[in-house]
């Protein structure tokens, strides 16, 4: 896809994203209450879920070593930490603080890969905990604005947090859509979260600046109700034109969080309070540092899975794919290379075998029903040319509506054999004099002209010629 | 630690804390504190510079629980505490513009 | 007025029954409540309800706990759940927790029959419950005097005889001040052995739960019960409670003593009178009495001033008539904070909050709190070079007797002064009781303060039991 940011004058982007992710743990960051979406309101609470006076906090395992699984699946260093109270009022934030990191988070230095070797560091990825859900009734727009009341949901205040923060080394919004895909293909690997943007398990806040080669960052906005993938970039893009607009005519960019409407396409000016919070944090007087040992970061590291990353390198390099393409992408989203590299130790060919398992297998999940050397045998049909690539395509259905088979003989009931090389010259022959007009002109230069004589050979052979194989005779015929 | 407290800073800080003052009382707390702060003063002799902050009383570090769930607080029991509570939530008034 | 551990003897073997005992409490209560106003909830039915099922069990022949049957009064800024939790502050008027602190579990399970939650000085914010929303505590012994605080309702609870012993909680003396005015024996353990989940909380890293009774081998007994490591609090010691009975007759022979040299002033002469006694008494009883210096003592208040109200201003934000508690409605969300938490706290509570949210504020961080904390770390090294030179060291718990009401609610300085001797402690996280020394000049009781290191309760203990031997 290409690059949609092309701002005019010179201009140029950067974007910093920070990432707030729901990790997948049974219990909340603080207490033991269930860390569940969508129950009953308020039915998974306690006295520190809802900051009673003499509630305290204790520190969740699982929740830490899943925060050191993403570290260290961003390749950042695991350090000595401490926590910190963010003070601020709001009803969502139950003790009138959030219980955070501040100047010595878990995770700190790392980096992330996009395609085309871009490389995006991650300044640090640390714990905290989540709010409740506030639902506004009473107003027109359905917004806190002008409404009436607002109703408190604490079911979700508490659940365990990991922010990333990423560096401003972002410079296009298709950049920022990798960095978030791939992050969250990351997640989903490690289980250290669901990831879901729609259920609020992946929160991206965006932040954009502008400037001009060789001038420093501009002055940049957060831009926040970011919900999916593509507003994401709609976001960007949308937001990175405002400043470049007001800039040029002559305004300044002011320091705020602005708010995304996708409905809109536009970022608008959250109102901004008199006194811009000071949050006042403090060390945590209730928790004790976290020193993970190194024989425990050295266990989560040895446990981590092969990154999705990594798995497209090796699939690009056993099949003679780009590690960056569709195929590789597709299909390792999918759980799907490990089958493919199962096609090809049964002798599958590793080109045929990768694509087949893009465009055919959407349906299968991670393990396909079609046993491995069937589709092996498929491609090799078509590699020795067996069979022609459309009559490849019609047996791939049937394979995979069996659930498997003999090819050759599922091949063979059809009445699919591919014509040789022989039979095909003989064809473009006759073709050639039966369409000596078609033959003229596109021996003149005209390449329209090879598809009617393409498609006559295909219609009178019944199917049988391989369309590709037919051309090249063409074009062959053509320079002698 | 030199100035004394202004009655302009104090008044923000009511406002930081969410303790509406009227100007009266902003001025008496503004007197009172500022011969609190007077009188700590003294700690300025000391010289601090190799000091490490003290926070916690008693070294401990890495104390973590396991993942296991614990039955949820009653609802109602809750609830029925609550200041103002509709279709199983604490209802609050709005606030002024937008969420942040 | 009995002991603690006579109660427990005689309801165990029979002699007693929790119910006579719990009534002789109840009719003392009955009979001079209304002037002392010890409590804010006098839980007579229910007391009546778990003495009997206590009377039961012995009957039974069921084992029952180490406090079984033992009346207990608990400061009302401990969760009972369903019971009326106050702090003694309109904000919390009529809020009854839906869980019980750990310690009220722990007596519960004991064989405690809870009598009451007793007045305190709002939010333990105070130093002679005078700062209560609902009217002050009179001491016992001269009611027109203060009884100390914060914890005055339950120290004057022992005191008056309402209760066997008491429970409260000790920021910067609140737990030994009040004993030193009444008269008992009063005890903060070292931070992080008695478990403060359920305590409602004044400033985090320096609170901590104790008991009040009127004799040491009471006070031993009772901290043994409500000691030990909760995992429901990170901050607790993952040690389990240490032996402290037993170790009761060992005496201080061979033991040093400390004397601190550069005692800040202002203490009353009859009161340096006593501690001197004191002094005495360790030397006849086999002691040796070693000066020690502690300069930064002189900077105590100052850090606790600032530390305290920083943790408190965060601590208490969550008031804010959302989910608990009184609200004052109003047409928008700050409205409504302001007008709950402006009508909700009293004049000292809302000082403390404002001077700690100054303190911790942007730009003022590192002179005010930043700077406090160094100098937390400066007496906590005064304390370690002490300590070893001494086993123990004594000072006065209070630099006078009990005051009289209102002669120090127009200056808070001179309120702070109160906890002049009690704070150093409370910041280096070490333990410290007091114990009832004779009297001063007006005939009000007077307190020493037994200062040790780190989970060095025993070695207090030792030279608590020899002080009150000689008193």
């Amino acid at each position: 896809m290409s690059d949609s940011t092309t701002l005019p004058n010179g201009w140029q982007l950067v974007v910093g994203l920070e990432v707030h992710v729901e990790l997948a743990t049974k219990t909340k960051m603080f207490s033991a209450s269930t860390n569940r979406f969508g129950d009953e309101p308020n039915t998974n609470i306690d006295p520190v879920t809802l900051g009673l006076p003499g509630a305290l906090p204790v520190l969740n395992k699982h929740a830490v070593e899943l925060a050191m699984r993403i570290g260290l699946a961003l390749n950042c260093k695991v350090q000595p930490c401490t926590f910190h109270r963010k003070n601020y009022f709001y009803p969502d934030l139950p003790k009138a603080y959030q219980i955070t990191q501040y100047d010595h988070p878990l995770n700190v230095d790392g980096f992330l890969m996009l395609p085309g070797d871009v490389r995006i560091g991650v300044e640090r990825a640390h714990l905290e905990e989540d709010t409740g859900k506030s639902t506004h009734f009473g107003g027109s727009s359905g917004r806190i604005h002008g409404s009436d009341y607002s109703l408190l949901d604490y079911n979700r205040a508490g659940v365990p947090l990991v922010e990333i923060v990423s560096r401003p080394d972002i410079r296009t919004s298709e950049q920022a859509r990798q960095y978030v895909a791939e992050l969250r293909a990351i997640l989903l690997a490690v289980g250290a979260s669901d990831a879901k943007m729609e259920e609020g398990s992946m929160r991206c806040d965006v932040n954009v600046s502008v400037h001009k080669a060789g001038t420093p960052f501009g002055t940049r906005c957060e831009i926040k109700n970011v919900n999916s993938i593509r507003s994401v970039g709609r976001a960007i893009d949308y937001e990175a034109r405002r400043q470049v607009d007001l800039i040029e005519s002559g305004g300044t960019v002011r320091q705020e969080t602005r708010h995304w409407d996708d409905a809109t396409g536009r970022t608008e000016t959250l109102r901004t309070k008199e006194d811009a919070d000071d949050y006042r944090y403090f060390l945590e007087p209730d928790l004790v540092p976290l020193v993970p040992e190194q024989s425990w970061i050295d266990q989560v590291r040895a446990a981590l899975p092969v990154l999705p990353a990594a798995r497209r390198n090796a699939l690009a390099e056993l099949c003679g794919v780009d590690k960056d393409g569709e195929s590789a992408f597709v299909v390792v989203e999918r759980g799907q290379d490990d089958y493919v590299r199962e096609v090809v130790s049964s002798g599958g060919d590793p080109r045929r075998s990768v694509i087949y398992v893009q465009q055919a297998f959407a349906e299968q999940g991670p393990t396909p029903k079609v046993p491995a050397r069937d589709l092996a045998a498929l491609t090799i049909l078509e590699r020795d040319a067996k069979v022609t690539s459309t009559q490849a395509k019609t047996l791939l259905t049937d394979l995979i509506e069996a659930g498997g088979g003999d090819v050759a003989a599922m091949a063979a009931k059809r009445g699919f054999e591919a014509l040789d090389t022989g039979a095909l010259e003989a064809m473009v022959d006759a073709a050639i004099a039966a369409e000596p007009g078609a033959w003229q002109k596109y021996c003149a230069g005209e390449e329209k002209a090879l598809g009617a004589l393409v498609g006559a050979i295909m219609k009178s052979s019944k199917g049988k010629a391989d369309g590709k194989a037919v051309t090249a005779i063409l074009q062959s015929k053509r320079t002698k | 630690m030199s100035e004394s407290i202004s009655k302009e800073t104090v008044v923000k800080v009511s406002r930081l804390a969410r303790l509406s003052l009227t100007s009266e009382q902003a001025e008496k707390m503004t007197s009172q504190l500022a011969g609190m702060l007077e009188h700590f003063r003294d700690i300025d002799a000391l010289d601090l510079s190799d000091v490490e902050p003290m926070t916690q009383p008693y070294p401990l570090k890495n104390v973590m629980r396991e993942d296991v769930e614990a039955k949820s607080l009653d609802r109602q029991e809750v609830l029925d505490q609550a200041p103002a509570a509709e279709s199983g939530r604490f209802r609050v008034p709005p606030t002024i513009g937008f969420d942040v | 007025m009995q002991k603690l551990v006579e109660i427990v003897a005689g309801v165990t073997s029979g002699t007693t029954t929790a119910t006579a005992v719990v009534e002789e409490h109840l009719a003392r209560i009955k009979a001079r409540e209304a002037e002392i106003h010890a409590f804010n909830l006098v839980t007579a039915d229910q007391a009546r309800k778990d003495a009997a099922k206590i009377d039961e069990d012995v009957k039974a022949g069921k084992v029952v706990g180490a406090l079984a049957g033992v009346p207990i009064a608990l400061k009302d800024n401990m969760c009972t759940r369903g019971v009326e939790t106050t702090c003694s502050s309109k904000i919390l008027q009529g809020w009854k927790p839906p869980y019980d602190a750990t310690v009220v579990t722990k007596l519960r399970n004991a064989g405690a029959v809870i009598v009451g939650k007793t007045n305190l000085d709002e939010f333990a914010m105070g130093s002679s419950t005078e700062n209560s929303a609902f009217g002050p505590t009179k001491n016992p012994l001269d009611i027109s005097r203060v009884p100390g605080g914060s914890s005055g309702g339950s120290a004057a609870a022992v005191s008056a005889g309402f209760a066997a012993a008491s429970l409260g909680s000790d920021t910067g003396g609140s737990i030994r001040q009040p004993a030193a005015l009444c008269g008992v024996v009063g005890v903060k353990p070292t931070y992080g052995t008695v478990s403060r989940y359920g305590l409602v909380a004044f400033a985090s890293s320096l609170d901590q739960i104790g008991p009040f009774t009127s004799d040491v081998r009471d006070a031993a007994t009772l901290l043994e019960v409500i000691s030990g490591h909760d995992p429901m609090d990170s901050t607790s010691i993952p040690q389990p409670a240490a032996s402290l009975v037993s170790v009761l007759d060992h005496g201080v022979k061979g033991m040093r003593i400390g004397r601190v040299t550069d005692l800040p002033e202002g203490c009353e002469p009859d009161v340096l009178a006593r501690l001197e006694a004191a002094f005495d008494a360790m030397r006849n009883a086999g002691a040796t009495i070693v000066d020690v210096k502690l300069p930064s003592l002189q900077y105590c208040l100052t850090a606790y001033y600032l530390i305290a109200p920083a943790e408190a201003s965060s601590n208490l934000a969550r008031y804010d008539g959302v989910r608990y508690g009184n609200r004052v409605d109003a047409a928008d969300l700050n409205a409504m904070y302001a007008a709950t938490r402006e009508s909700g706290f009293g004049e000292e509570v809302k000082r403390r909050i404002m001077l700690g949210t100054y303190a911790l504020s942007a730009g003022y961080f590192d002179a005010y709190y930043g700077k406090a904390l160094k100098v937390r770390r400066l007496i906590s090294d005064d304390f370690a070079r002490a300590y070893k030179d001494v086993d123990a060291i004594l000072t006065p718990t209070s630099p006078s007797t009990a005051f009289k009401f209102g002669s120090k609610t127009d200056n808070p300085l001179a309120m702070y002064l109160c906890d002049v001797f009690t704070i150093p402690t409370n910041l280096a996280g070490h333990p410290a009781m007091s114990v009832p020394f004779g009297v001063g000049t007006d005939s009000m009781p007077v307190g020493i303060q037994v200062l040790a290191t780190t989970m060095g309760e025993q070695t207090m203990f030792k030279v608590a039991a020899e002080l009150e031997r000689a008193s």
